[in-house]
């Protein structure tokens, strides 16, 4: 085709500027070798303003490119936005941080930063099984070595460890499935695949193609971390650094989404019935099993990676629910829950970063008590933070919450509703627990905190604002998620 | 300068957002000039806005200031806006006036008190409440102002609330009132049902076209509202609160419990008399009721032995004769005792302030006596209010009763009529002993005081006794604003008279018919001279039993004791509620508490907390760190996965 030789750049416009910065980033600390990083500070900021500032522009066309193995489409745009505003409240709120805690040399951190987020643009904007892999493994592998950035912390190497092994091992039931799916479909173009299925229903019943999709759904459900496959969610959360851990719970996840959302809905549409039972039993599992075991955590860090895994398995109803009559807003939903994540979520790991002190983590729940004492402003960032990961209103936690219980209902779930609200109501508790401590207990020690810097106060104010605004004029943004998943249906 | 009366409830409101903020920090200087202030410019803006009202021609004196939409809701809107006519004219009047005046007795009264700045913190909300109550263009602003001033007597009745009593009588009334507001909302709920809207104008020219006097959503709209009135005006059976809440500081009695406050049901009865007008029954039930309590009320002021108490009754029972002479539609009548009432509750009240600091905290009348000698001002004061109260000419009180007394008379609608006639006339003789037994007692004969605290009885400082001062006069010279028998004199009734249309009628009916009957002089000159003899045997038969031969006292109440303890524990009225209503309540609560919440809820709550910490528990340790274990976990998953898929 003549576009291969000829492609258009704006499709991956974006990518290529993150790129740019990367290198740029990664070049410029190998020469100087500075320890401040100052300067990588403000080029991956720039980069992602630029990114972001393209993206926007380009949010409302669609056009694809390479053979349409990459497509630009509102969906695609409005999940690369997610991913910027990640990244940007990843490097607001970790500069202090990687300067205390990690080795004074972290030259990479920012490049692979950037370089993951890259990967998950790819995963949004593919639209080829082969490209989506691809984008997968850039995301993962700069994943890995993030989470082992502290070179001489056991922890980090860990959690570096046992998230690269079975990585990888997810990795490879994900080719497996994809493989399938080729030697049966004879395509691995999405929008051909769910051609030829609809050409010929025979295949709907063949058993190859239900293992394939399935085994490509561990893959994804892997990412994702849903239950059963949830299980390295905790180590690494709680191993690896507080910043990329920040990271990690809200990008990739999203990456990992969009991907899964689009091969289903292009690709595997009429196999409904399969998944939909499917992801109705890993819904239920995902949101009791995260909210019952974050219960019994003492280590704040370690509540919040269970606490991921249960609002996977919220927006896995939306999911289910997009089965029923109401597609878009139910994939809708999951669109809004998944920005609101990203800002209640980092914000949260962010005053995590802002407890730590000279010999305390600002892990441990303990590390809590007082707050409200030492830092008024920090403690209400927290409690609003806490109150949207619990869902209660007017955060943007609640309108989420809202938005995806209501396409369930639309849809007819209405047992997952109830299982739902009541894990929201588990759920209360443990976060509540946190801000019990922080406003009715004596602090333990006297001082100040090491953590602050007015980029981490930038950062909490950009997710504090995110988390206000979401979930006080929701309207908004909500209409723009249906009108960017309306081009999937 | 209509446009004034937008002011009026903002400068009270203004107060209070100062004092809420930076009260603590102010000087009691500072606070009490800063809440007096507020009123006094309120009253200023009243003025001004009577004057406009007045300056305007007559029959068209009706003026509403939409300041801002508050509620749109499909068809159904209401703003937020204000009412001025000649009825929320005397109203804000009176509330400004007279509030003013006792917000600066407070500064006198209150002085040595800790929670300075709170109590006129509460007391500039409580004038706002009232203004948005007698100023509100709907029901549903009335009733804004109507919660308002509830809790605002709830918060000064409670004011000295480590006093287990005084925070009993605060939710006595709270709980009683809420009675009372049940049946209010219920009717306002009725009249959106029927009129779509709350909005008086609009809801009042409908009511003639709607429906006929006697229809069933009229009889039950105005029974509800009328419900209402009863929890805030103290009637029967909603009686209970009232003398209770004379544990608030003595000012708040004066002003919320006996001027302003209380009054508010005879206001709403008065403001919706064009729904009154039309449910005939329920006019009756009023006049009946309000002349039961009046008399029911009076019974028991007759033997109470604290100053308060006695004033507290005396004011259930006056609020009666208005609700009696609404009742027979002599709402102007209603209006103009409500006004001098005001004059004259609030100067006793103030008064038996004045006596009870002067006496450190002494409220029972039996250590009092004497008192003439030493509290000259507050004796003369006193006594010009109660002569007021008693009904003797030329005095307010002697005007307004006197009307009421008339309009009952005249009301013609059989021997039935003649009976609250009887029951306001035996009521009037009544108010005259039992006032003059308050005088005599505290004021006269011996001094039954402690020693200790005859040292150090002194008159009242200057801002208790110019307040007290100009009440007395208002109390002597009030009257004049309904100058009986000659009808062009009569200020009260020419300035109200188009407030009332459809009364209007109503009234000039009944007077033809009386007319018809017998000369209407004779008749109205005839009726004066029998209050005037009613009220001076009461006095004498005080003067005889108190002063004279105590010895009387004492053989009367050993004849007549069941008359004497059924008055004294007030006709066992809170014992029967107590009985009956409160104790079975109670009991039933703490069953639900026993049973219901702590086996049932609690037991479910906790038992399913624990479920969830136990099984959060137990799935923790498939957390095992081991990485093979993971991957087998992945492995697992799929296989049932499959499983499902196959299966």
């Amino acid at each position: 085709m003549l576009d291969i030789l000829v492609p258009d750049f704006r499709v991956i416009a974006p990518e290529l500027i993150l790129i740019v910065t990367a290198f740029v980033i990664i070049f410029w600390e190998l020469i100087t070798r500075t320890a401040r990083h100052g300067m990588s500070i403000f080029l991956g900021a720039a980069g992602t303003l630029v990114a972001l500032a393209v993206t926007a522009s380009l949010a409302q066309k669609t056009i694809s490119t390479f053979g349409d193995a990459l497509v630009l489409d509102p969906f695609a745009s409005f999940f690369k936005m997610i991913f910027l505003v990640g990244l940007l409240l990843t490097i607001a709120i970790s500069t202090r941080y990687m300067v205390d805690e990690g080795t004074k040399d972290h030259s990479e951190y920012y490049g692979l930063l950037i370089l993951a987020v890259v990967g998950m643009m790819v995963l949004a904007t593919g639209r080829e099984l082969i490209t989506i892999f691809l984008g997968l493994e850039l995301m993962s592998m700069s994943l890995y070595v993030l989470a082992g950035l502290f070179k001489t912390d056991v922890r980090s190497n860990e959690a570096a460890l046992k998230y690269f092994v079975l990585g990888s091992f997810a990795t490879c039931f994900m080719l497996f499935g994809m493989s399938y799916i080729y030697g049966i479909a004879g395509t691995t173009h999405l929008r051909q695949i769910g051609r030829a299925i609809a050409e010929n229903p025979a295949l709907l019943a063949d058993k190859g193609l239900i293992l394939g999709m399935f085994t490509l759904l561990v893959g994804f459900a892997f990412k994702i971390s849903a239950v059963p496959f949830h299980q390295w969610t905790p180590d690494v959360y709680e191993g690896a650094p507080t910043s990329v851990t920040a990271f990690m719970s809200a990008g990739p996840k999203a990456a990992a989404f969009a991907a899964m959302i689009r091969v289903l809905m292009e690709a595997l549409p009429l196999m409904k019935t399969d998944w939909e039972l499917l992801f109705t039993v890993v819904a239920v599992l995902t949101m009791t099993v995260g909210n019952l075991v974050a219960l019994a955590q003492e280590s704040v860090k370690r509540m919040l990676a269970y606490s991921s895994i249960a609002h996977v398995g919220y927006i896995l109803i939306a999911f289910v629910a997009s089965v029923g009559g109401h597609a878009d807003r139910a994939l809708s939903a999951i669109l809004f829950y998944l920005l609101a994540y990203t800002f209640m979520n980092t914000g949260a790991f962010a005053i995590l970063i802002f407890l730590r002190r000279e010999g305390i983590s600002g892990e441990k729940l303990d590390d809590f008590a007082g707050l409200s004492r030492r830092s008024p402003i920090g403690a209400l960032a927290m409690l609003i933070f806490l109150f949207s990961l619990a869902g209660i209103p007017p955060t943007a936690g609640f309108a989420a919450k809202l938005s995806v219980f209501y396409a369930a209902v639309q849809g007819g779930y209405y047992a997952l509703v109830v299982i739902g609200v009541i894990n929201s109501a588990v759920a209360a508790y443990y976060y509540l627990r946190v801000v019990v401590v922080m406003y009715m207990q004596e602090p333990a020690t006297e001082g100040g905190y090491a953590g602050t810097s007015p980029l981490l106060w930038a950062g909490i104010a950009l997710a504090l604002a995110g988390t206000i605004v979401l979930g006080v004029l929701p309207g908004g943004v909500l209409e723009a998620a249906r009108l960017s998943v309306i081009s999937l249906l | 300068m209509t446009d004034a009366v937008a002011l009026v409830p903002l400068f009270p409101l203004l107060a209070v957002l100062v004092n809420l903020f930076i009260g603590k920090r102010l000087s009691k200087k500072a606070v009490g000039i800063l809440a007096c202030g507020a009123v006094g410019a309120s009253l200023g803006a009243s003025v001004l806005a009577v004057a406009g009202l007045m300056a305007m021609e007559v029959g068209h004196r009706s003026v509403e200031v939409i300041l801002f939409p508050w509620i749109v809701s499909g068809g159904f809107q209401v703003p937020i806006g204000f009412l001025l006519d000649p009825l929320s004219a005397v109203m804000i009047l009176v509330v400004t006036g007279v509030g003013f005046l006792i917000h600066v007795y407070s500064t006198g009264y209150m002085h040595e008190d800790a929670g300075f700045a709170r109590y006129f913190l509460f007391l500039n909300l409580f004038v706002f409440a009232m203004l948005l109550l007698v100023l509100g263009n709907s029901y549903l602003l009335l009733f804004i102002g109507w919660e308002g001033v509830g809790l605002c007597s709830y918060l000064l009745i409670g004011f000295w609330f480590t006093k287990d009593s005084a925070s009993d009588a605060g939710k006595k009334a709270f709980i009683v009132n809420r009675v009372g507001d049940f049946g209010f909302i219920l009717g306002m709920l009725l009249i959106v049902y029927h009129f779509g809207t709350l909005h008086y104008g609009q809801v009042f020219a409908r009511a003639p076209e709607l429906f006929h006097a006697g229809d069933l959503p009229m009889v039950l709209i105005t029974a509800l509202l009328f419900v209402g009135a009863m929890g805030k005006s103290a009637q029967l059976p909603l009686h209970v609160w009232l003398p209770d809440a004379m544990e608030g500081p003595t000012p708040v009695s004066a002003l919320i419990h006996a001027a302003t406050m209380v009054t508010a049901g005879v206001y709403m009865v008065c403001r919706s008399s064009a729904l009154y007008e039309l449910a005939p029954v329920i006019l009756s039930l009023v006049a009946v009721i309000g002349c039961l309590t009046a008399f029911f009320a009076g019974t028991i002021a007759l033997v109470q032995n604290d100053i308060k108490r006695v004033l507290a009754y005396s004011t259930v029972s006056q609020l009666g004769y208005m609700f009696l002479a609404a009742g027979v539609g002599a709402y102007v009548a209603a209006i103009f005792h409500l006004v001098t009432h005001a004059f004259f509750k609030a100067l006793l009240f103030l008064g038996s302030g004045s006596v009870i600091h002067a006496l450190h905290e002494e409220q029972d009348i039996r250590k009092m006596g004497g008192l003439k000698k030493y509290m000259p001002t507050t004796h003369r004061t006193f006594v010009i209010g109660s002569l007021a109260i008693a009904g003797i000419p030329p005095l307010a009180g002697f005007m307004s009763k006197d009307e009421i007394l008339y309009e009952v008379f005249n009301a013609g609608k059989g021997t039935g009529w003649v009976l609250l006639w009887i029951g306001g006339i035996v009521t009037a003789l009544m108010t005259a002993f039992y006032m003059f037994r308050l005088v005599y007692l505290t004021f006269y004969g011996e001094s039954r005081m402690d020693e200790e605290v005859e040292k150090h009885v002194h008159e009242s400082p200057p801002p208790i006794t110019v307040p007290l001062t100009i009440l007395a006069v208002l109390s002597a010279v009030g009257g004049f604003l309904g100058i009986p028998v000659i009808k062009k004199w009569n200020i009260m009734h020419n300035w109200l008279g188009e407030a009332f249309h459809a009364a209007a009628e109503h009234t000039t009916e009944a007077a033809t018919h009386a007319a018809s009957a017998v000369s209407h002089l004779t008749v109205e000159l005839g009726l004066m001279t029998v209050s005037v003899v009613v009220a001076v045997s009461g006095i004498l038969i005080a003067r005889t039993i108190i002063l004279r031969r105590p010895a009387l006292a004492e053989k009367m109440r050993n004849d007549y004791s069941f008359l004497y303890s059924l008055f004294l524990n007030k006709w066992w009225v809170d014992e029967l509620y107590d009985l009956t209503i409160v104790n079975p309540l109670k009991r039933f609560a703490d069953m639900c508490w026993s049973v219901f919440d702590v086996k049932g809820i609690d037991g479910t709550v906790n038992g399913t907390a624990k479920v969830a910490n136990v099984s959060g528990g137990v799935l923790r340790k498939l957390q095992t760190g081991f990485v093979q274990n993971y991957a087998l976990g992945i492995v697992i998953g799929l296989a049932l996965m499959l499983v499902l898929a196959f299966f």
